[in-house]
C-alpha cells in the first residue's frame, strides 16, 4: 500500500519540513503520495509534484481548508487513510496539532517525532527531552507518524507526479481563525537555516539582543533563535525559542550567545553539526556540548566576531 | 460551568533520567515524581477561571497507578475542587488515556477540558488532540491566552512563525503552552485543605475502556554523546577554527 504525506504549505509554496517528511516516507519503500489541503492551493500542489520520489499529489481545494484547521483537515485525512499503510506529517506545530486527531479517529496509536526508521513498523523516537531514544513497534494496521525534520535530509527536486483533485470533506464548522501574527523576517527560517545565532538571558535585554546578535546574523546569513529564558523575559517572541518545547534545530553551525545550556535548551540544538558557545561564565553547562567555547564579555566578543567572520 | 483538567504523574523536570543497563527503559525507581509542568499550567488556568467567576467547578483527573493520588492532591492544593483517579497498573499510552478521559467527560459533562500540551516523559503531544477528536469537539492547542465568552473560547496559540487566534465552540479541548500563566506555589493551608477534598477512584473496566498498549517498546538507549570540544583563546582563533577545521564558515 502507498504512503501518504500530509504537506505543510501556505497555498503557494511547500514548507521545508514537508521535504524531510517525504524522505522519511521514501525510506518505507512504497509509493509516496502527498496531500495538499488548502484554498487556492494549485501552486503548492505543483511544487509537491516536482518533489523527487513523489508519485501522486492529491489536492483538496476548498474554502474551509484556507486556515488548514486541525478539525477539518483531520476529517479529510481520516477518509483517505484506509487506502494507506502509513500517514506521515512533519512534527511541526501544525502537524503536531492535527495528526493525533487522525490517529484517534482511526483508533490507532500515533508515533510522535520519529528520528529513525528501523522497519516499516519499527521507529526510533526521543523521550525525556532527548535524554533517551526509544525504539517502538506499532501493532496497528495504519501507522500514523510525525517526523522530526532535522533527522531526515530534504527530498530534492526532479519529480513529475500526477496531480489529482479530490473532493473536500464536510466543513465541521467547529473553529474559526480570527487572525495570525506572523513574524516577518528577511532571515532564513529557524527550522531550515544553515547557521543559527541564538541568544539567552546573558544578553540582558531585548534591545541588547537585537543590537548584539542581528549584525552577526546578517553577516553570516543566519537565522536568529533564543533560549526559553530569553523568550520568557520578553526579549524576543515565542517563535524564536529553541528547545524541548520550542523548535528542534540541527544547523551546520549553532552559535549560542549568553545561553547557560539548560537541559531543555540542549534538547533542541544538540544535533547541530558544530556548536559554538560564547559565555562569560566558564562553568556554564553549554560548554560541555560546545565544539568551540569562548569565555568572556559578550558585548566585546560578539561584535568582534561579526567583524572578523 | 465545569472544567476538567487531566494531570499526569511524571519524573520531576529537574531529574536527569538514566537509561537502564538492560535497555528496557529509563530507571524511575526512587526518583522524585511530580505533576507534569504543562498540566500544572492547566490547573492554574482552570482555577483562575473559577476565581474570576467564569467556571463553577474544577475537576482534576489522573490516569495511572495508585500513587497518582499525590498528583491529584497537588492539583487540589492549587485549587481544583475534587479529583478522579482512573486507577490501573497497565502502562498507559496517549490513545488509551484519551479514551479514559472521554469516558470521564461523558459522565461529568464539562464545558471545557484544559490539558498540558505534552508530558515531559514520553513527549508525545497527543492526548488533548485525541480526546477532542473522540468527543467530536474543536481544539486549541499550545495556548498562550484563553478567554471565554458567549459560549465560545477565544484562544491565542503559539504556532511556527508567530501566533494565531482561534474562536472555537464549546465544549472544547485547550492545551497549554508555557506562556499561558505562571502556576502559583501551593500554600501549606491549601495543601492541608486539599487532603480533605473528595477523591473518587474508578477502574478502566468500569468505564468500558480497553487500555491495552498499541506500541511496544523494543529498546531504550542513550543518545549519542556529544563531547566537550576546546576552549579558544580569542575571536581570531575561533574564526580560524570555524573556517579551517570545522569548515562551516
Amino acid at each position: 500500500m502507498p504512503i501518504l504525506v500530509i504537506a505543510e504549505h501556505d497555498n503557494q509554496n511547500l514548507k521545508a519540513a514537508t521535504l524531510n517528511t517525504v524522505t522519511a516516507a521514501l525510506k518505507l519503500g512504497a509509493d509516496v503520495h502527498v496531500l495538499i489541503a488548502g484554498a487556492g492551493c494549485a501552486a503548492a500542489a505543483q511544487a509537491a509534484a516536482k518533489v523527487a520520489g513523489v508519485t501522486k499529489v492529491l489536492v483538496a481545494d476548498a474554502a474551509h481548508y484556507e486556515a488548514q484547521g486541525a478539525e477539518n483537515v483531520a476529517e479529510l485525512v481520516k477518509g483517505l487513510a484506509r487506502d494507506y499503510s502509513h500517514v506521515l506529517a512533519p512534527a511541526s506545530s501544525a502537524g503536531k496539532n492535527m495528526l493525533p486527531r487522525v490517529a484517534a479517529q482511526l483508533d490507532v496509536a500515533q508515533i510522535s517525532d520519529i528520528v529513525g526508521i528501523e522497519a516499516a513498523d519499527t521507529f526510533v523516537r526521543p523521550i525525556y527531552a532527548g535524554n533517551a531514544l526509544a525504539t517502538v513497534r506499532s501493532a496497528d494496521p495504519i501507522k500514523v507518524i510525525t517526523v522530526r525534520s532535522t533527522a531526515f535530509e530534504a527530498a530534492g527536486e526532479g519529480g513529475a507526479a500526477a496531480v489529482e483533485a479530490i473532493p473536500a470533506a464536510a466543513d465541521l464548522g467547529l473553529s474559526a481563525l480570527v487572525g495570525r501574527e506572523i513574524t516577518k523576517s528577511a532571515r532564513p527560517e529557524l527550522g531550515a537555516a544553515r547557521i543559527i545565532v541564538s541568544g539567552g538571558r546573558g544578553v540582558g535585554s531585548g534591545e541588547n539582543y537585537h543590537a548584539l546578535l542581528e549584525p552577526l546574523a546578517d553577516k553570516l546569513g543566519a537565522a536568529l533563535g533564543a533560549s526559553r529564558a530569553a523568550v520568557d523575559a520578553g526579549y524576543v517572541p515565542n517563535d524564536y525559542q529553541v528547545g524541548q518545547t520550542g523548535k528542534i534545530v540541527a544547523p551546520q553551525l549553532y552559535i549560542a550567545v549568553g545561553i547557560s545550556g539548560a537541559i531543555q535548551h540542549l534538547a533542541g540544538m544538540k544535533d547541530s553539526k558544530v556548536i559554538v558557545a560564547i559565555n562569560k561564565d566558564p562553568e556554564a553547562p553549554i560548554f560541555q556540548v560546545a565544539d568551540y567555547g569562548l569565555v568572556g564579555d559578550l558585548f566585546e566578543l560578539v561584535p568582534a566576531l561579526a567583524q572578523a567572520a | 460551568m465545569k472544567i476538567l483538567v487531566p494531570v499526569k504523574r511524571v519524573v520531576d523536570y529537574n531529574v536527569k533520567v538514566r537509561v537502564k543497563a538492560d535497555g528496557s527503559g529509563v530507571d524511575i525507581a526512587n526518583v522524585k515524581m511530580s505533576m507534569n509542568p504543562f498540566d500544572e499550567i492547566a490547573v492554574e488556568e482552570a482555577v483562575r477561571l473559577k476565581e474570576a467567576g467564569v467556571a463553577t467547578e474544577v475537576v482534576a483527573v489522573s490516569c495511572g497507578v495508585a500513587a497518582c493520588q499525590e498528583t491529584l492532591r497537588a492539583a487540589m492544593a492549587i485549587g481544583a475542587d475534587r479529583g478522579i483517579l482512573v486507577e490501573t497498573d497497565v502502562e498507559l499510552q496517549p490513545l488509551a488515556v484519551a479514551k479514559l478521559l472521554k469516558a470521564v467527560a461523558d459522565k461529568e459533562g464539562p464545558t471545557l477540558v484544559i490539558c498540558g500540551k505534552q508530558a515531559i516523559d514520553d513527549d508525545a503531544n497527543q492526548t488533548g488532540q485525541m480526546l477532542a477528536a473522540l468527543a467530536g469537539w474543536p481544539q486549541a492547542t499550545f495556548a498562550s491566552k484563553l478567554t471565554l465568552s458567549d459560549g465560545k473560547a477565544s484562544v491565542m496559540r503559539e504556532i511556527d512563525g508567530g501566533l494565531e487566534t482561534l474562536s472555537i465552540q464549546l465544549p472544547a479541548v485547550v492545551t497549554t503552552d508555557l506562556r499561558l500563566n505562571e502556576p502559583r506555589y501551593a500554600t501549606l493551608p491549601n495543601i492541608m485543605k486539599a487532603k480533605k477534598k473528595p477523591l473518587d477512584t474508578v477502574k478502566p473496566a468500569e468505564l468500558g475502556v480497553d487500555v491495552a498498549p498499541r506500541l511496544s517498546t523494543l529498546k531504550v538507549a542513550e543518545p549519542p554523546k556529544r563531547s566537550a570540544g576546546v576552549r579558544v583563546a580569542d575571536v581570531a582563533q575561533l574564526v580560524d577554527k570555524l573556517k579551517n577545521e570545522a569548515k562551516v564558515l
